[in-house]
Parts: structure tokens; sequence; C-alpha cells
């Protein structure tokens, strides 16, 4: 199923994000990944929401968002026209023989280690989810121990902004 | 002026014009309590906190204020959820404040503590746990706004106990800003006009009213476009009274358990214009089929209600009243008078055909039958019974327009939708969405509390009145006029029903070994009696609608007699 991006604005207040988490759940939808943080207002948060599903379990989500009275603003996110970025931790296994072929993988990838031990590096990876399963695939030989992810967040490219105007999403 | 909290919140409820709550007090709403003690606001004390809800939605519902309860923390507080969520699914506008344990002992489960905004978030329009007294104007401000504008519904107020003690610089905000709500009430112009112009090229329209209608108090309206455009209505049972029962172009309730007429017409119409109703499962299952071969036209105030179950080919969001306004300056009426004739004819011979069943011979004198099941235990089998259709026919003919009138839930409530005649909005009082057994008798002392010029009615099942009937105590206690009717079939008829036509007539943990109520009223202080014939049916209505003291009238019914 395809998956789609939305930006939603809500207060910064406490039980928001389980009012939206609950949302989902109780209706029936899916969410592939979430991630919310305050805006420049501080008295908003912003989330990005990535929904799996058809045009209609898309539009009403937005709606369902939308009756939320803590929910500002919901704006579904052109991909095309969206600059998205993940940041993951990877923390792989690695010997005296493999360190510097990881090393050297990273780099390409311009990532960066952050962590060394004895038998393991580990990889702060930033980018849009091609690139992120890209590295993942070359770093799986090695034997990945762990994996963090934040989730996607996303902005629109250009001079665009989403204003906490009203609540209608367009 | 410096207040406490619960001071703060007394005035507040007298500022928001609230004039009568109901409720039921515990150590954590207390401060509350003592406050309202000094206030003209008169508290009704419930016999349990599902009542208090119920309560609230029932007088909303008779009164088109918005109705509030109060619970204390804990277990007041879960007893109030069922109300909560019951007034959720009907869009019924109430206000349900709840003391809450200490704010520096939230989480630590103390005693007496629940998270209520957290159990009824699923639930509720909205609801806000109160940290600050500061924050206490803002908060109860914003509630009662959220309750009554938009989609009505249910708000919750958590108050800490330590926040109704604590004191601040009291000053009610006067104007409302919340940037995540601003519902839309005008319906967009080219809409309207879209609207205008599928009736005027439709051969065959249908409107379908929902309890939007009643809560937007559009039923005038929808008469008058009825009227002009000469399309047949029919109503959800949220939607009963919508437009009068007698009406020629009202067909009555569709779906699973409404009639023949309601839903051929929405079945061969080629316009169905929705408004107020979200197309539950029960009123359209078959929601596709139908928009196969119509034009789906759908108004509602809550845009997510639309095309969430059907097909819409012109969405309308708005409130139902200022768009049938706006509508009714440019509508013509179709080319119509073929299905006019179609539906006409079907409706007078359904209405022909009801009569005569409801009336005929044999129903007036005893119909008592052999049932085989339970047969020894039960009083009903073995003596005459009342034709509940029959009762509420007379019921219709000999109470005047004002009545209202709540039910219960299964078999009883269905008897009402289909055979009470309603023929003002806001008169018939019933639980659609949640089906909640035991509404129907508190929803009635709410609607007694705000309406006590009118009669006001319960149609009960002998099941769903024992899930609340300690509110006897309530009526009496507060000399309300709330008259009882119930249908006792010792069953759980509407389930019994079920198992008779899909469980191969395997009746199973439906039937009651019932207490004999005209007793258990006389030990409330509460006039009674019993009739078990149609013979006794016109006196027994007469006494117990001749004076406005409560009354409880049982009917023995035959657990056999079905719903369709
Ligand atoms: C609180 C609750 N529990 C269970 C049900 C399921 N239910 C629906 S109708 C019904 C039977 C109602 O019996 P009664 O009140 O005697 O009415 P009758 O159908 O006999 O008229 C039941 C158990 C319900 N609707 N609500």
């Amino acid at each position: 199923m395809p998956k789609h991006i939305l930006s939603v604005l809500v207060e910064n207040h406490p039980g928001v994000l389980s009012r939206v988490a609950g949302l989902f759940s109780r209706r029936g939808f899916n969410i592939d990944s979430l991630a919310v943080g305050v805006t420049e207002n501080p008295d908003i948060s912003r989330m990005t929401i990535v929904v799996d599903g058809d045009d209609h379990i898309v539009e009403q989500v937005s709606k369902q968002l939308n009756k939320l009275i803590d929910v500002i603003r919901v704006k579904r996110l052109d991909p095309a026209e969206t600059v998205s970025r993940e940041l993951a931790l990877i923390k792989v296994n690695a010997t005296a023989a493999t360190r510097s072929e990881i090393i050297q993988i990273v780099e390409i990838f311009r990532d960066k280690i952050v962590d060394v031990s004895k038998n393991t590096l580990t990889i702060e990876a930033c980018g849009d989810a091609d690139k992120l399963k890209a590295l993942e695939n070359m770093l799986q030989q090695f034997g990945i121990k762990e994996i963090v992810r934040t989730g996607f967040i996303s902005i629109e490219r250009g001079s665009k902004h989403i204003k906490a105007k009203n609540n209608n999403e367009d | 002026m410096r207040l406490t909290g619960a001071q703060a919140m007394v005035k507040i409820l007298e500022i928001e014009n609230v004039s009568h709550i109901f409720g039921y007090p515990g150590a954590a709403i207390c401060p509350f309590y003592d406050a309202l003690a000094d206030s003209q606001i008169k508290h009704i004390l419930t016999r349990h906190e599902q009542g208090a809800a119920h309560a609230a939605n029932g007088y909303a519902r008779a009164t088109g204020k918005t109705g509030v309860c109060v619970a204390t923390s804990g277990p007041g507080a879960t007893n109030l959820i069922t109300g909560i969520a019951t007034a959720y699914m009907d869009s019924i506008p109430i206000v349900a404040i709840t003391g809450q344990v200490p704010t520096n002992q939230i989480g630590k489960d103390v005693f007496q503590e629940a998270d209520i905004t957290g159990a009824t978030a699923p639930f509720c329009k909205h609801n806000y746990l109160v940290k600050d007294v500061k924050e206490l104007p803002r908060i109860m401000k914003e509630a009662f706004h959220i309750a009554s504008t938009g989609r009505p519904g249910p708000v919750v107020i958590d108050v800490p106990v330590d926040v109704q003690n604590a004191q601040l610089d009291f000053l009610y905000p006067e104007t409302i800003d919340i940037r995540g709500y601003k519902p839309t009430y005008k319906g967009h112009p080219l809409q309207i006009r879209k609207i205008a112009d599928a009736i005027k090229e439709s051969k065959a329209p249908v409107i379908c009213a929902g309890g939007g209608v009643i809560s937007s108090n559009a039923g005038e309206e929808l008469t008058e476009l009825i009227e002009k455009c000469r399309i047949p209505v029919v109503t959800t049972l949220m939607g009963i009274g919508a437009v009068p029962a007698k009406h020629e172009l009202n067909l009555g309730m569709l779906g699973s358990h409404g009639n023949y007429v309601a839903n051929y017409a929405i079945h061969n119409a080629d316009l169905v214009i929705i408004m107020g109703a979200r197309v539950g499962d029960r009123a359209m299952a078959a929601a596709n089929k139908i928009a196969k071969k119509a034009k789906i036209i759908h108004i509602d105030i809550d845009p997510a209600e639309i095309g969430k179950n059907i097909d819409v080919v012109i969405p309308v969001v708005g409130d139902v009243k200022m768009i049938l306004q706006d509508l009714l300056q440019l509508v013509e009426k179709g080319d119509v008078e073929e299905w006019n004739r179609v539906i006409g004819d079907k409706l007078a011979e359904f209405r022909k055909k009801q009569h005569s069943d409801v009336f005929s011979k044999d129903n007036a004198e005893d119909n008592g039958k052999d049932n085989a099941d339970n047969a020894a235990s039960s009083r009903t089998d073995r003596e005459n019974a009342v034709k509940p259709s029959y009762f509420l026919k007379m019921l219709s003919d000999m109470m005047d327009g004002e009545t209202i009138v709540t039910t219960e839930v299964g078999q009883n409530q269905i008897w009402a939708a289909n055979y009470l005649s309603i023929n003002k909005p806001g008169k018939f009082i019933t639980s659609g969405g949640m089906g909640t057994m035991g509404y129907g008798l508190p929803a009635a002392v709410g609607a007694k509390v705000g309406r006590p010029e009118n009669k006001v009615i319960v149609i009960s099942g002998d099941g769903s009145f024992q899930m609340t009937m300690q509110e006897l105590g309530t009526i009496k206690q507060n000399k309300l006029g709330v008259k009882i009717v119930i249908f006792n079939n010792s069953r759980l008829g509407m389930v019994r029903e079920l198992q008779k036509k899909k469980y191969c007539n395997r009746y199973f943990q439906t039937f009651l070994d019932n207490p004999d109520f005209v007793k258990l009223a006389d030990a409330y202080g509460i006039k009674g009696e019993r009739i078990s014939g149609n013979l006794e049916v016109e006196g027994a209505i007469k006494r117990m609608l001749h004076d406005d003291e409560p009354y409880l009238l049982e009917c023995v019914v035959d657990p056999e007699e079905p719903t369709l």
C-alpha cells in the first residue's frame, strides 16, 4: 500500500500525543512512523506521521485528526514536493579485519561513526528512506546488532510553509 | 474576586446559565459540593453516577441546553463512563465534572484514583485534567463551548481536589479562541446551488433525516422543504420527530428495524439527501448499493462523517438549519408526481394495514398464547397479554403533542420507534448509537427536570428497567411525575428474538425471573398497576396520565411478540 505523509500541528500540551496515537489504534489506521517535536512557536508541536493506506483511509485519518480539539492543522504533503529525513543509529559488529571496510562504506554514504568498541561500531546515519535502506543493506554482511530510528520528519520544498491559522486541510 | 477553585466552578455554572445538575458526591468532589450548597443551582442526587450522566443527556435533549453531571474520583468517575459514551454516540451536549485525587498524588494509584481523562478519550468530544486553578475559568468556558457547538458531544473536566481548594483571582473570560476548533456552520453556496439543481432534476428524491436535524433545530425548515418540493422523508432512529409522524410525506423509520415503505423509498430513489445522519449500519447497511442507484447528497456539520460510510456525490459541510434556510431560497420542485403517487400509494396501504393489524378484533380481546419455553415460571405465558403496538397506538392518541417519550433498548425501543406518533423534534429520546439499556429511566428523570410542564413517559422493557431502576428513588425524592411503562415479557426480548431467528430457537440466558414491579414501585411510594390485556389499556393509560404524579404501568406482554 502507498505511504502518505501527514504534517500535523498540535497544541504543545501533555496528553496530545496519546490522543493522536489513540485515535489511530481506535479507528484501525496503521502508523508507519510518527515523529514529534516543538516548532518555532513553543506553544505548538509538529508531528510528521507516515500512514499506510489508500486515499480513502488517508482522508478519514486527516478528518478524524482535525476533529481533535488539540489538533490545529493537518496537511498532507506531496512526496515529490517534500524533503523527508530520518535519523538512525546503527550498531554493527566490527573486527580488526572489517573495521576499515565499514568506515569506508559509512564515508561513501556521508554518515558518521559516533562510537567504537573492540568489536562494534556505531553509525549515525541520516537520510531518506532509500538511502537508509541502501546503507542497511550494505552493513548487513557484518552483522547488525541494533538499529534505532527516529521516524521521518518532513518539510515542504521551496518557500511554502504550514501556518497555524485554521484547521482546515488544504 | 478571590475565590476557591470550587467556588469558581459553581460561579461558572451560574454564569453559563446552568439551573440543574445531576450528580453523586464523594471525597474528591466535596469542595465543589460545599460551594454548591450556597448556590441557587438545583442538584439532583441520582442513585448511581450512570443515572446522572443519562439524566444530563435526557435533560439536554429535552431542553436543548447543555446537561451537566458530577461525580467523585475513581469509581464515581468510572460509573459515568457508559453515560459519556452514550452521549458521544448520539452527539448530545453534556459537561461531566469529576473530582480527582490531589495533583501530587496522581499516578501513584492512591485511593480512588482512576485516569478518567485517559479512559474517556475515545468517546468524549474533548477532556481536560485541570492542573492549575488559574486554568479553571478558561477550561470550563471552553468545555461548555465545545460541548454545545459544532457537532455537540460530551466534554469531561477532571478537577483534582487540591485544585478545588486552591485560591484564584476570579475572572471569567468573555471570548474564546481555540485555534484547533472552528466548526463550519454556513454551507458553501456553490454546494447548495448543486443541491437545488439535483432536486430540480430528480424524479424520485428522498430525504433521510437524522439526529442532526433535531440538534440543529431544523424541523420547520425541513418540513417546509419537503412540502415545497414534495420530497418524501425517512428518518433514522435519532431523527424521529424531525418531521411530524402524521405528515403525509413522512414514511417513518428506515433500516433493519424500520418499515417497508421507508426502505423501499431509499432503495428506489434516484436522489438521496442525507441530513445530519451518519449512515450507521442499522439505518443503511447496504449503503453502497443505495449509492449505486442514486445520487447521494450528504449534509453534515462534521466533515468526517461525509464519505465515511457512503460514497457521496455532493458533500455539504455545515449546520443543517442554516443550509436549509439558504436552500429554501433557491430550490424548485422537480418532476416528482409519479414518484409521489407510487410512494403515496405504498404509504397509504402500509398505514391501512398497520392500523388493521393493530386494531383487529382479536387484539382488542385476548390474545393469550401458549408458549413452550420456560412456561412454568413465566407469568406472561399463562395470562393474556397486552399487544405493544396496540398500547403504543392508543398512547399516541391519548398523549398530547408536548409529551416527551424516552425509551429503553430492545424490542420496547423498536416498537416505540415504529408505533408511537411523535410529531415534534426533541420529543423522542432514545439511545441510538450506543443502544444503552438502562438509559430510558434516568433520561426521563433528566427530561422531567428540564421540562416539568411536559408529560414525560418512559417506554421500558423488564430487562432494561432493572439496569437503572434504582432511579425510582430519585423520582420519589424529587417528586418527578415520570410515567413508567414496562413491557414485561419476562425476557431479554430482543436477544431472545435473535436466538429465535438466528440461533435455531436455542433460548439461553434470556429468561428473567422478575420481581413484582408494582410492589417495587409501591415500596418507593409510587403508584402503579399491572394490566394483561388490550381491553384494559385505555383505562390504564387514562389513570396514568390524569395527574402529574409518578406512575408505573406494567404491561404483561407475550414473549413471542416480534419486533418485525
Ligand atoms: C447495557 C446493555 N447490555 C446489553 C445489551 C444487549 N441487549 C440489547 S436488547 C437486550 C434485551 C433487552 O431486554 P428488555 O429490556 O427486557 O427489552 P425487550 O427487548 O424485552 O423489550 C439486550 C440484553 C444492551 N443493549 N445494553
